[in-house]
């Protein structure tokens, strides 16, 4: 067991550094320089004085390798930005200083995380939840009108796209029928009840399109093992159907859900671009979107970074989960 | 205790169970497949029935309509099952169940994916074990579980009903299936090929285990398999099944030692002989089982049988009706003269393959 996962966990810790080389690396490879960009967009303020002393305090006139080495050391024990009279302190955790409007990038990870932690953690409850059970019963009643008209309605919610669903549910939900109102995040430690309730369309948008992709799954899932020689056992036993299904197929059957739910949770949680900005929330995708359209390098980083933690994270902890739950995986 | 076994109402002498003109029919997008076309048999405690035929021959589903697996919404299932006394068909599934691992029981041919894979074996038999003794509680079940584990040959039982199927060697898996399906005493255990997926000497172990525990539980059993030397070792009795129909039943001196039926002779001489030279005395039956959606008229078994044209038309026309040889009750479905297959038997087939 230790085995196995410290050898995840070094798998897991050279693909963050392989993002995060790979990310820095492309972000130097535009032709851009950000200074430029942050210096203002007429030419004639833009001095190349003023230019060279954006970038000194930026630390952009270091050499790239040293500029990595300086950001990563930044994330676990603070660094000194820029060098000279303008030169800042940035203790650990260190991400750096937004390119746009200095703010330091750890306060808007803090700002926007939240947001989508909020969207991702209340969706997936709804998809699983809701596609899971759709999915069971519909396997469950195979042949059925129920049956029917499940795979119907999952088939067309797999292939509906959030960016259509979600103004669709904005005109009719808000702007035509008034049941709610235009959702405006608020913190659930400063009101559960108001981030409950602006959490409402994104949970049902997200949550129920992609219960749709679940129910398919599940279902599929459910069919397969039903029709295992084990499953035929447990009824040659004489068990009743509940135990049937409950015991033996259920849970054969929900192993590689969790898994991709895993896979699926840890992907989400580095930004649902879509769904924020359909709903004018501005968490980790849409920060992470404006900030690459913005050249902004130290929040791109940041954001970039954070996915892939989630990812590799989901990753490990779903390798982990497989070989506790299916005692044939053997660890090591 | 639990309820009375069913086995109470028998009466001492008439078999535990007897199946009459059962028919299984699915329902499915290619077709009605005629999976077993009336079929009839009987076996007492003690004893054991042999059921053979080439694959698809309908003896799987014979097996699951006695014990009333059978999808109700995609099959019909007909005729008559009297298991302790009882005709099962139609009974409601709750009833049925009641009966199910409790007076019936069943081992499959895979043992491994037969077997959750996610719960260790002495928990699946444990489990087997509670359902129908809702008192024991789940202490005395797992006493139960070990002490049929060692009943059936595992060596170290305790630290083995912990273990996982996949942790088993086949033949232990194979085992522990059977302790699983002997644990509330079955007065009915049908094997559907309990020893194919085995290597021979494993099939050998499992086989006497099985003549042990049928002596000692004395239950009767129904063996399903192709082949005919386990049959011979094992069986009282023989079916032998060709397109869902019975086509030769009898006692297995009768059916391997006197076979009338083409399809059998051809299943006999199919077989190598130990002695001599395995591939020269051979004699396959030629093509394939047909599909049971499209059952050919007349005999299923015309067109791959060498003799059906010494019957006039009789084979292609008119399906022959399963009758005793004169004096006997060995039970044969051909057109040819008894005489005749008495004749062909002792000239042609009796030299060739395991028949010698
Ligand atoms: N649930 C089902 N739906 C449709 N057809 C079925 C079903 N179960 C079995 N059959 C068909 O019924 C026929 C008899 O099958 P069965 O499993 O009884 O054969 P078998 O004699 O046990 O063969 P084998 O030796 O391969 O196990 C086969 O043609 C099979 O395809
Ligand atoms: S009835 Fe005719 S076709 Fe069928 S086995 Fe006998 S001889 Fe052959
Ligand atoms: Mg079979």
């Amino acid at each position: 067991m230790l085995r196995f996962l410290v050898k995840k966990l070094l798998l897991a810790l050279t693909t963050l550094i392989a993002v995060s080389v790979v990310t820095f690396g492309l972000f130097f490879a535009v032709p851009n320089n950000p200074a430029e960009l942050m210096c203002g967009d007429s030419k004639n303020v833009c001095s190349p004085e003023r230019i060279a002393m954006i970038e000194r305090r930026m630390g952009l006139d270091k050499p790239i390798v040293t500029q990595y080495g300086d950001f990563m050391r930044g994330i676990f024990v603070g660094r000194t930005i820029g060098s000279g009279p303008t030169a800042r302190e940035c203790p650990a955790p260190c991400l750096g200083f937004s390119f746009r409007n200095d703010e330091p990038v750890t306060e808007i990870v803090a700002r926007t995380l939240p947001v989508t932690l909020s969207i991702v953690f209340g969706a997936a409850v709804v998809w699983l939840v809701l596609g899971v059970s759709i999915g069971m019963a519909s396997a469950l009643r195979r042949g059925t009108a129920l049956d029917k008209l499940a795979v119907g309605t999952s088939l067309v919610g797999a292939s509906m796209p959030i960016l259509l669903f979600g103004p669709l549910l904005l005109i009719v939900l808000v702007y035509e029928t008034g049941l709610l109102t235009y959702p405006r995040y608020t913190p659930i430690t400063e009101d559960p009840v108001a981030w409950a309730s602006a959490m409402i369309l994104p949970w049902f948008a997200l949550g129920f399109l992609n219960s749709a992709t679940y129910a398919r799954l599940s279902r599929a899932q459910m069919l397969e093992t039903l029709s295992e020689d084990f499953i035929r056992t447990a009824r040659a036993k004489g068990l009743p159907k509940l135990a049937v299904y409950g015991r033996h197929a259920l849970r054969a059957a929900i192993t590689p859900i969790i898994t991709i739910a895993g896979l699926d949770l840890g992907a989400y949680l580095g930004g649902t671009v879509i769904t924020e900005t359909v709903f004018g929330f501005t968490g980790l995708g849409k920060t992470a979107l404006n900030a690459a359209l913005n050249l902004d390098m130290p929040i791109v980083m940041a954001t970039v970074l954070l996915a892939a933690v989630f990812v590799v994270t989901a990753n490990v902890l779903v390798d982990v989960l497989y070989a506790v739950v299916d005692p044939r995986v053997r660890l090591g | 205790m639990a309820a009375p076994k069913a086995s109470a109402d028998t009466p001492a002498d008439g078999p535990y169970l007897r199946v009459r003109d059962l028919r299984v029919r699915f329902r499915t997008e290619d077709g009605v497949v005629r999976a077993v076309d009336g079929v009839s048999f009987a076996v007492e405690r003690g004893r054991t029935l042999g059921i053979v035929g080439e694959s698809g021959s309908g003896k799987s589903v014979t097996s699951l309509a006695v014990l009333g697996l059978h999808d109700p919404r995609r099959t019909e299932v007909s005729g008559e099952i009297w298991v302790g006394g009882r005709n099962i068909v139609g009974l409601p599934e709750a009833e049925i169940r009641r009966l199910r691992g409790r007076d019936i029981a069943m081992i499959f041919q895979d043992p491994l994916s037969a077997l959750h894979p996610y719960y260790p074996v002495g928990r699946q038999i444990a489990e087997a074990y509670r359902i129908h003794h809702p008192e024991a509680n789940r202490h005395a079940a797992h006493r139960r579980a070990v002490e049929m584990l060692d009943r059936v040959g595992i060596p170290q039982p305790a630290r083995r009903a912990e273990q996982y199927p996949h942790e088993f060697s086949g033949g232990m898996r194979q085992r522990a299936m059977i302790a699983m399906a002997l644990v509330n005493d079955p007065a009915l255990l049908i094997a559907d090929e309990p020893t194919t997926a085995l290597d021979v000497t494993v099939q050998a172990q499992i086989l006497d285990l099985l003549a042990d525990l049928q002596q000692e539980f004395h239950s009767a059993i129904i063996l399903i398999t192709h082949d005919l030397g386990v049959v011979s070792q094992v069986a009282d009795d023989v079916l032998v099944m060709y397109a869902g129909r019975a086509v030769e039943h009898g006692s297995v001196e009768q059916v391997l030692r006197q076979p009338q039926h083409p399809y059998t002779w051809g299943l006999l001489s199919s077989v190598p002989s130990l002695h001599g030279d395995p591939n020269a005395d051979l004699l396959p039956i030629p093509g394939n089982p047909p599909s049971l959606i499209n059952i050919p008229p007349g005999c299923a078994f015309h067109p791959r049988c060498r003799y059906a044209d010494h019957t006039g038309t009789r084979s292609y026309r008119e399906v022959p009706e399963l009758r005793p040889v004169a004096g006997t009750n060995h039970l044969v479905a051909c057109h040819l003269p008894e005489e005749e297959r008495r004749r062909r038997y002792a000239e042609e087939i009796a030299r060739v393959g395991v028949a010698r």
